[in-house]
């Protein structure tokens, strides 16, 4: 049983890895193949130093990643905070349920239904003829799938939060806005970076709804991995993707290893 | 009591307006796309023009089921398997079945064409020409490799949290190992089952990366029908007409999926 078990979630690792360290492999191709192995060397690495429009698309997506994230824990956190707040419950509910539509419809939906409204303001009532899709649609896109993520790291901590707090910081004298900023604000600080973490990624991982509404101006990475693929590929779209996957291993032990080192801190400071 | 403050009246304020502008109204103009013509007539053609895809979506919502089917039949034991670790492995065995959700769709479905194609990693070693790209097999078999993750999570997390007293309690009773599994644990987890359907079945109906390259565009299914519309101004009308009804259908099954749903059990993408 104990080995049967083990070799099962082997078998299911593998399947989850193989074809990551296929593509690994064949990046490091002397030849212009990605099936048949010509000897190890780093050219199509080189050559990936050759694309402009990569590094372009990149740059579009860390800043838009950036600013969507930036934007949507603003709007989220005090979401959170005004919903935390609020007494009609009827309104509460259905705020609730609006926000969480874009968490459960497919992304396609999502993605065309924002640029039907796109393409109805620029037709219909600015009377152009050709959408200007860019960066501030992808912006607006992108924060209004951000909005759930935020708003649903940042609410636990405001139910965990003493409620009498900001009242007690009140009663002494502090104005509400202030009493916000420093009662509430640093007791909640760590669900609001993760919902900001979050949402950097979403929206740095995003290739639908920037599909439909990012236009041919502003391409993202995933956009531009998505035209590369179109065409038959060669090694250097491998070793790309090595380079994003390698990059995404970093990050995520990096991270592991500073929440554990924070753990073992909170745990020290118990003792 | 407290009286409200101006600031925390407001401080939802702009999300009720973001959800407003950018989760409702698009929404509305779909409906609004789906029931006129090019010209913004009223019309109910785009409706009838959906039997036409009635074979399309008999086809996506049959992969995506057997999609889902086999996500539960691998995934149940893998979640299982993680939680019967020693508990101080768990957290790794986790993190290694669920950094796969970190990597992007694009990559995780192009790096199994590395094994599957013609020229690729399956035909190389066994020195065979199968042809399995363009298959429906081949389709199924991507759905599973990209959102199995989706599956293993929720379900490893209702395990995890159920009572482990209620299991010695079982065994005590007279239940061997298999019963407890099937008569105690399977119930039990069927909240963490149905969030992983969700998190499955709904990405696989509405995608189309994956059957563009694994189903090598012999078949569409419906996210390709979708984005075939929309690529074109002139057909953006049917394709509205499409989403709205694949929309409705999915909005139906996760209501009819919650009915199963046990109320007091949490399981889900976030704690």
């Amino acid at each position: 049983m104990k080995i049967a078990s083990k070799v099962y979630m082997g078998l299911v690792y593998l399947l989850l890895y193989a074809p990551i360290l296929v593509i690994a492999v064949f990046s490091f191709n002397q030849g212009d193949s990605t099936s048949v192995m010509d000897g190890f060397s780093f050219r199509w690495y080189a050559e990936l130093f050759r694309k402009p429009d990569l590094f372009e698309a990149l740059k579009n997506s860390l800043l838009l990643a950036l600013s969507s994230a930036l934007l949507a824990t603003v709007i989220g956190t005090l979401a959170a905070v005004g919903l935390a707040r609020m007494r009609k419950k009827w309104l509460k509910s259905s705020v609730n349920a609006v926000t969480n539509i874009p968490m459960m419809n497919p992304e396609i939906v999502t993605g065309i239904s924002m640029m039907l409204l796109f393409v109805f303001i620029s037709n219909r009532v600015l009377g152009n003829i050709e959408v200007n899709l860019g960066f501030f649609t992808l912006l607006i896109a992108h924060v209004t799938f951000n909005l759930p993520y935020v708003i649903l790291s940042v609410s636990p901590k405001l139910r965990q939060l003493d409620k009498f707090l900001p009242e007690a910081a009140q009663d002494l004298g502090c104005p509400p806005l202030k009493s916000f900023f420093l009662v509430e604000l640093p007791n909640i600080m760590s669900g609001v970076v993760s919902g900001f973490i979050m949402a950097f990624t979403l929206s740095l991982d995003d290739f639908v709804i920037s599909l439909f509404n990012g236009g041919d101006n502003f391409t993202t990475l995933p956009v531009l991995i998505y035209n590369y693929t179109k065409k038959p590929v060669k090694p250097d779209i491998y070793a790309l993707f090595t380079i994003i996957v390698i990059t995404i291993l970093l990050l995520l032990v990096l991270s592991n290893l500073a929440s554990s080192r924070d753990e073992k801190k909170k745990a020290r400071a118990k003792k | 009591m407290k009286i409200k403050s101006f600031f925390s009246r407001c401080a939802a304020a702009p999300h009720i307006v973001w959800s407003v502008l950018f989760i409702v109204a698009p929404l509305l103009f779909v409906l609004y796309y789906a029931l006129t013509d090019a010209n913004g007539a009223f019309t109910l053609d785009n409706l009838f023009a959906l039997s036409d895809y009635g074979e399309t979506f008999f086809l996506s919502i049959s992969l995506s089921l057997i999609a889902t089917v086999i996500c539960i039949l691998v995934g149940y034991p893998m979640a299982y398997f993680i939680s019967r670790a020693k508990p101080s492995r768990q957290p790794l065995l986790l993190m290694a079945a669920l950094v796969p959700m970190w990597i992007n769709l694009l990559i995780r479905t192009f790096s199994m064409m590395a094994i599957l194609d013609d020229g690729g990693l399956i035909n190389t070693l066994l020195g065979t020409n199968f042809h399995i790209v363009g298959t429906k097999g081949a389709v199924i078999f991507g759905m599973v490799y990209d959102f199995l993750p989706y599956m293993i999570l929720p379900i490893y997390t209702v395990i995890s949290k159920m009572d482990k007293r209620v299991l010695e309690a079982a065994s005590d009773l007279g239940c061997n190992h298999f019963e407890v599994l099937t008569r105690v644990v399977l119930p039990l987890s069927r909240s963490g089952i149905i969030s992983g359907v969700t998190m499955v079945f709904v990405p696989s109906i509405s995608t189309f990366y994956i059957s563009q390259k694994l189903g090598g565009g012999t078949f569409e299914l419906i996210g390709d029908t979708i984005e075939r519309q929309f690529a074109n101004p002139l057909t953006y009308n049917v394709g509205a007409a499409i989403s709205l009804v694949m929309m409705v259908l999915i909005l139906i099954s996760m209501a009819i999926m919650n009915k199963f749903a046990d109320p007091d059990a949490e399981g889900g993408m976030l704690p």
